[in-house]
């Protein structure tokens, strides 16, 4: 397979970058200034692409590859992929799915209490020597808090079963109803903001979510509502998001995704009911290394004329 | 008896001496829970609030005082317990009563109160915070992101996955086995220590706290501090513990000997640490701050409205109890 060529679309992780480069052309398009030059010289080499959160295959690029036959993610979100084209073009696309459900669900539960028990501000306390001239103020509670979960796919389920280990009620927002679960279901997502005191954002990046929690959501939520996202950034209205905390409207954000990653909004470091997060979701060595050995995984059955491992329907 | 200007002070009036006597024993800064309701129903001696001089307070109370409130940590010794000698009850404000001399109590035949269940719920989600935070990282990478580090140099360094990771709990109490119920969810495995094995909890049970850091992946600490538990996490268990361990501390600060677990953060000896108390607090090790695998908190794991109006339920519910001759509510148990 080592005349395969091969498009890495970002820096995403080195293991990840070695093990292509054994078994395949490898190109990584961040060592190529002059993108259009290199894609005309390379249209006929590249068979596969690999990309992630930060950038997949858009209509452009893959008019670029007309040797195009997979697009292999590693991630689970498929916003950077445009799968019109690819259905369109029979370009076949897989991502990693379940791999990486529990530490994204982890990470949601870890934002929770870490904002609403305002840890990371503490630890700042702490650490300036405040403490030696009085005790942090009061925080809030977790247990019992109702939590509301928008999406409740793979990871919106493990982010309600844990929630539910903390006597939390759970709540949901779906594009439909699920008929095989206990949790309320709220048509709206402003019903759903206007009926929990944690909003927590776990579905897919679509244009109809495009900006799901938006200054009315926010304003259901109100000043005593916290915002989890762990899905991507364009699911908030990020100004009115910024302009909601600074105004004290919204009680609290953790937030590890972001409209213009890698920038955040400077006016959110000053504020101790907010925590940021660099795109950490799936960070850990073992789910990085896994969600890796997938994307490898998928590239060597299809180019073996083998059953894809998590191809996406 | 004590002068009109006296009874004025202490916000005396006839009625006011026939509700039943509470001391309260306060060290600065702490303050009485429940001040308002407590005088509804109950007359407060407060000699520290007193315009007497201590000694004149007491003689003129200190025979018939039944029940002192106990604030905070303020401490109750022998020779507090010698100036009250019809005492028969002190009510604590907190859940750890290691600022009260149980063994004396115990041996006066005086009832010790706790802040029981109060607080439970709170610190085992603190606990479990607190440990989320070292092994993925969210202080850490929160400092990153507002340092602006972000754009400039990438993606912050990968944290652990919790899922399947042996989780010791030192202290199967009320605090220990609502962290158990917690960690469950996220697919950890629980195994622990405590005074005596439980027989109705299915985890395995070690006997002695190395043995048990020796199958753990992290420990998290929220026994009583007593003279059997004083630096019970000391450096055998922390060399059981391992490279990779943590530990989490919402017990006591005694609970760790903090010169050697510094020591062993700072040689690498050790994994990382989350910890809500201190020996000497609010003292904190310096070197400790300069490292990203710890997270320090200012002994707030309890510190929530929700958890202080709990308290004042406890609190109110035992002195009730006490002075219409019912069970207590959350006695604790003689040794």
């Amino acid at each position: 397979m080592e005349a395969i060529g091969l498009l890495m679309a970002c820096p995403m992780s080195s293991y990840l970058e070695e093990e292509l480069d054994k078994r395949f052309n490898l190109f990584r398009f961040w060592n190529f200034p002059q993108k259009q030059e290199f894609l005309k010289e390379n249209r006929n080499i590249i068979r596969a692409v690999v990309g992630n959160a930060g950038a997949g295959a858009d209509a452009e690029l893959i008019d670029s590859l007309p040797k195009l036959e997979i697009v292999a993610n590693y991630s689970v979100g498929l916003d950077k992929v445009d799968l019109v084209k690819c259905k369109e073009k029979g370009i076949k696309v897989t991502n990693t799915p379940d791999v990486l459900t529990d530490d994204v669900a982890d990470l949601a539960i870890g934002l929770i209490i870490a904002t609403l028990r305002r840890i990371c501000a503490c630890d700042r306390y702490v650490r300036s020597g405040a403490w030696k001239k009085g005790d942090f103020k009061l925080t809030t509670k977790f247990t019992g808090k109702s939590v509301g979960i928008i999406g409740l796919g793979r990871i919106g389920s493990a982010i309600a079963k844990r929630a539910e280990a903390f006597n939390c009620p759970i709540s949901y927002y779906s594009r439909t109803e699920k008929r095989d679960t206990k949790y309320k279901y709220y048509p709206t997502v402003v019903d759903l903001a206007s009926n929990c005191q944690i909003l927590v954002v776990a579905c897919p990046l679509t244009e109809e979510t495009r900006h799901i929690i938006n200054r009315q959501v926010i304003d259901s939520l109100g000043p005593k509502g916290v915002l989890i996202n762990i899905g991507r950034g364009p699911h908030v209205d990020e100004p009115e998001l910024v302009s909601a905390l600074v105004d004290g409207r919204l009680g609290g954000a953790g937030l590890d995704v972001f409209e213009n990653e890698p920038e955040v909004p400077k006016e959110l470091f000053s504020l101790d009911n907010v925590v940021l997060l660099p795109h950490v979701g799936s960070g850990t060595v073992e789910t990085r290394k896994a969600m890796a050995d997938l994307v490898i995984g998928n590239l060597e059955a299809h180019f073996m004329n083998k059953p894809l491992l998590t191809p996406v329907v | 008896m004590a002068s009109s200007q006296e009874k004025e002070t202490m916000g005396e009036d006839l009625d006011r001496t026939k509700l039943p006597q509470i001391l309260i024993h306060r060290y600065p800064p702490f303050t009485v829970p429940c001040k308002h309701r407590l005088l509804r129903k109950f007359q407060l001696l407060e000699p520290d609030d007193s315009i007497l001089p201590t000694h004149s307070f007491l003689a003129e109370y200190a025979q018939s005082v039944r029940v002192i409130l106990c604030v905070g940590p303020s401490p109750v010794d022998s020779r507090t317990l010698d100036c009250f000698p019809s005492l028969q009850c002190v009510v604590g404000t907190s859940a750890g009563v290691d600022h009260i001399d149980l063994a004396e109590c115990s041996r006066r035949g005086i009832s010790v109160t706790s802040a029981g269940d109060a607080f439970s719920d709170d610190v085992a989600d603190y606990a479990v915070g607190l440990l989320f935070d070292v092994l993925r990282r969210i202080s850490a990478s929160n400092r990153y992101v507002r340092a602006g580090l972000w754009p400039l140099k990438g993606d912050f360094p990968l944290g652990s996955k919790i899922g399947g990771k042996t989780i010791g709990i030192v202290g199967m109490g009320s605090i220990g086995i609502r962290v158990a119920k917690r960690l469950e969810a996220f697919d950890c495995h629980i195994a622990y220590n405590s005074r005596k094995k439980k027989p109705c909890f299915p985890f395995p049970y070690y006997e002695n706290v190395p043995d048990l850091a020796a199958e753990s992946d992290a420990l998290i600490i929220c026994c009583a501090l007593t003279d059997k538990t004083r630096h019970i996490i000391n450096r055998d268990v922390m060399k059981a513990l391992g490279k990779e361990g943590v530990i989490i501390n919402v017990g006591r600060g005694a609970l760790v000997n903090e010169k050697d677990l510094v020591k062993f953060l700072v040689e690498g000896q050790i994994g990382g640490a989350g910890l809500d108390v201190f020996e000497n607090e609010p003292n904190v090790p310096k070197e400790l701050f300069g490292l990203d695998n710890v997270v320090l908190s200012p002994h707030r794991a309890v510190a929530t409205p929700e958890s202080l109006q709990a308290l004042e339920e406890v609190v109110i519910g035992n002195l009730d109890a006490f002075f219409s001759n019912k069970p207590l509510i959350s006695q604790v148990p003689h040794e």
